[in-house]
């Protein structure tokens, strides 16, 4: 077994036990993602002086004798929509190409004051709005088990990035499915944490109702970690909430699981649809108890989304102006650029890619006069029976479980010509940011090569719920959890 | 189809710059796409409140004295404050510079 293949308890025994120093650790996964980056291209910044200086620090404690905290010496990566202060921040766009990052996010600050090690910073899909990772201005990443397949998005560079063994985890966003989409994809572990769960400061915003930072691990055990350290209310996003400590213990013989009949849908694919089905029947062989549950909007969760996502975003990329800072053609000094309604025309010209305007023009579109009644206000009605839907489920059941794509991962190019098509990819998991629920995706099992993730969505707060009904999973059938290693 | 003079409209309205291809592009785009959300109105609302935000919070507030983290913030202001001058295109003695207005 080599070092990069650890999960975090493993590292942090070894570190303990002075198996291995973290400065080693950290060089072994900076030269490894050196090369492998060259075939993949999950990392858009590798903070390499950052990573050394974290780990020479942590040495230090453990040759004095101190204990360390859970994370101290772990190296991971960031998406590179998540502010790490003094590090270039792009969010995939050519219009934040040279924006440095002027503070940390507060996950980035709680990460830090465990003396968690930086690597770098992982690609996207532009200011994370896609479900490949081909929108990105830098060029797609690749998914590790299959060169030729995305590796699904927006966190694509994050999931690759632990699929690869290039880090032993890595912080992604979800709006609509960004973390839990890409770790099915590569077989690896993403939690979307309740809305409020953990602090949206220093996240480059897209859709602000729906957006939330998580973990993508190897392992539940790995997860529950990462998200025990980032959580918490903060006083600098005055949307989060202290998560109560659930006192209860987890059995599976009293687990309640319920499986909405309408996310088994025309259009999915036969073979994900069996290895779905078959981890349901594990569960029930573990003595959970399984039954049909009606989510009933289900249908209106997808055209709902792209109301709100792109409406709020088209206001938050506002701020986008070629003004206070970013992509600008103001010091251009070109004939043409003669006033500031110029500067702002040509900065978001020049400055966004192809999905951004698109999102930004059906969201002014949406918000305009005459059509927000329409649009906007209905779509927010329609959230408010889609939530009514979860609620009512939840009196029924303790966690439902459903696919979190409808396909394994697609061929690059094959659906970034047609935006309705992409947009489809999102239609099991956009539900969920609707709602403001917590979701997790487990891998489960494989079609042919390709990983395929059960998606185990909890009641409010309840992260712990699908936490350890992920992991009596993977505790149970190691077999179907292994993460690719090659 | 949504008509060349809406699509213009609406990229004025975001300070969106958009060129001649894009406006032919975006009239097909922006059509297929909203036909697909049209779907909504089969959705009976007529009784429904919205809901702008899942976890229901309003109006957060706090004591009205000295926080650690605005005390944090105003330590570090001079620092901050050259930080953010820099990302800035354009700036004159200590302020953002831009184009004449009109």
């Amino acid at each position: 077994m080599e070092l990069t293949d650890l999960t975090i308890t493993q590292v942090h025994q070894g570190l303990k036990k002075k198996k291995f120093s973290a400065l080693e650790l950290c060089k072994i996964y900076l030269d490894k993602l050196k090369e492998k980056n060259k075939e993949i291209s999950a990392f858009l910044t590798i903070t390499e002086n950052l990573a050394l200086s974290q780990a020479k620090k942590i040495d230090d404690t453990i040759q004095k004798g101190r204990e360390i905290p859970s994370l101290a010496g772990i190296p991971l990566a960031v998406k590179d929509n998540i502010l790490v202060e003094d590090v270039k921040c792009t969010a995939a766009s050519k219009i934040l190409e040279n924006y440095i990052a002027p503070y940390d996010a507060t996950v980035i600050k709680k990460l830090k004051e465990q003396d968690a090690v930086i690597l770098g910073k992982t690609n996207l899909d532009e200011f994370a709005m896609g479900s490949s990772t081909e929108n990105s201005a830098f060029g797609p990443t690749k998914n590790p088990a299959d060169l030729t397949r995305v590796p699904g998005g927006s966190s694509g560079g994050s999931a690759a990035a632990v699929a690869a063994n290039l880090c032993i985890f890595a912080l992604g966003s979800d709006t609509g499915g960004s973390i839990r989409q890409p770790a099915s994809f590569c077989g690896v572990v993403g939690l979307k944490p309740t809305y409020g769960a953990v602090s949206r400061y220093g996240l480059i915003a897209f859709a602000s109702s729906l957006d939330q930072i998580g973990p993508i691990t190897k392992t539940v055990e790995d997860c529950k970690i990462v998200f025990n350290a980032i959580k918490g209310k903060d006083p600098m996003d005055s949307t989060s909430v202290e998560s109560k400590v659930q006192s209860s213990k987890f059995k599976i013989k009293s687990l309640k699981i319920g499986v909405p009949k309408e996310y088994f849908v025309k259009g999915m694919s036969p073979e994900v649809e069996k290895v779905i089905e078959g981890a349901i029947k594990k569960y029930e062989e573990m003595g959970a108890k399984i039954s049909e549950i009606s989510l009933p909007h289900t249908e209106y969760a997808l055209p709902c989304y792209f109301i709100i996502a792109p409406s709020e975003a088209s206001a938050n990329l506002a701020r986008y102006d070629g003004i206070k800072y970013g992509y600008s053609t103001a010091s251009k000094n070109q004939k043409t650029t003669n006033n500031l309604l110029d500067v702002y025309l040509e900065s978001r010209e020049e400055g966004f890619g192809a999905e951004i305007r698109r999102r930004i023009m059906l969201g002014t579109y949406a918000l305009s006069a005459g059509y927000y009644e329409a649009y906007y206000l209905r779509a927010q009605k329609v959230r408010t029976l889609i939530k009514e839907d979860f609620d009512k489920a939840f009196e029924k059941v303790d966690v439902i479980f459903t696919s979190i794509s409808p396909t394994p991962a697609f061929k690059l190019g094959e659906k970034i010509e047609d935006p309705l098509t992409m947009y489809l990819s999102d239609i099991f998991t956009a539900s969920i940011n609707l709602a403001g629920l917590p979701a997790i995706s487990i891998p489960v099992g494989k079609v042919k090569n390709l990983p395929v993730g059960l998606q185990i969505i909890g009641k409010p707060f309840e992260e712990n719920t699908i936490l350890e009904t992920g992991e009596i999973f993977e505790k149970t059938y190691a077999e179907y959890s292994s993460v690719t290693t090659n | 189809m949504i008509k060349k003079e809406e699509v213009k409209h609406i990229a004025k309205l975001a300070r969106l710059g958009l060129t001649e291809k894009e406006i032919t592009k975006f009239q097909k785009e922006l059509s297929s796409i909203f036909d697909y959300i049209g779907k909504l109105k089969e959705v009976d609302i007529s009784e429904v409140e919205p809901t702008s935000h899942s976890v229901g919070i309003e109006n957060m507030m706090r004591e009205d004295c000295p926080n650690p983290v605005e005390t944090r913030f105003q330590q570090t202001a001079g620092k901050q404050s050259s930080k953010l001058l820099k990302l800035a295109p354009d700036t004159k003695d200590g302020y953002l510079k831009t184009k004449s207005i009109l």
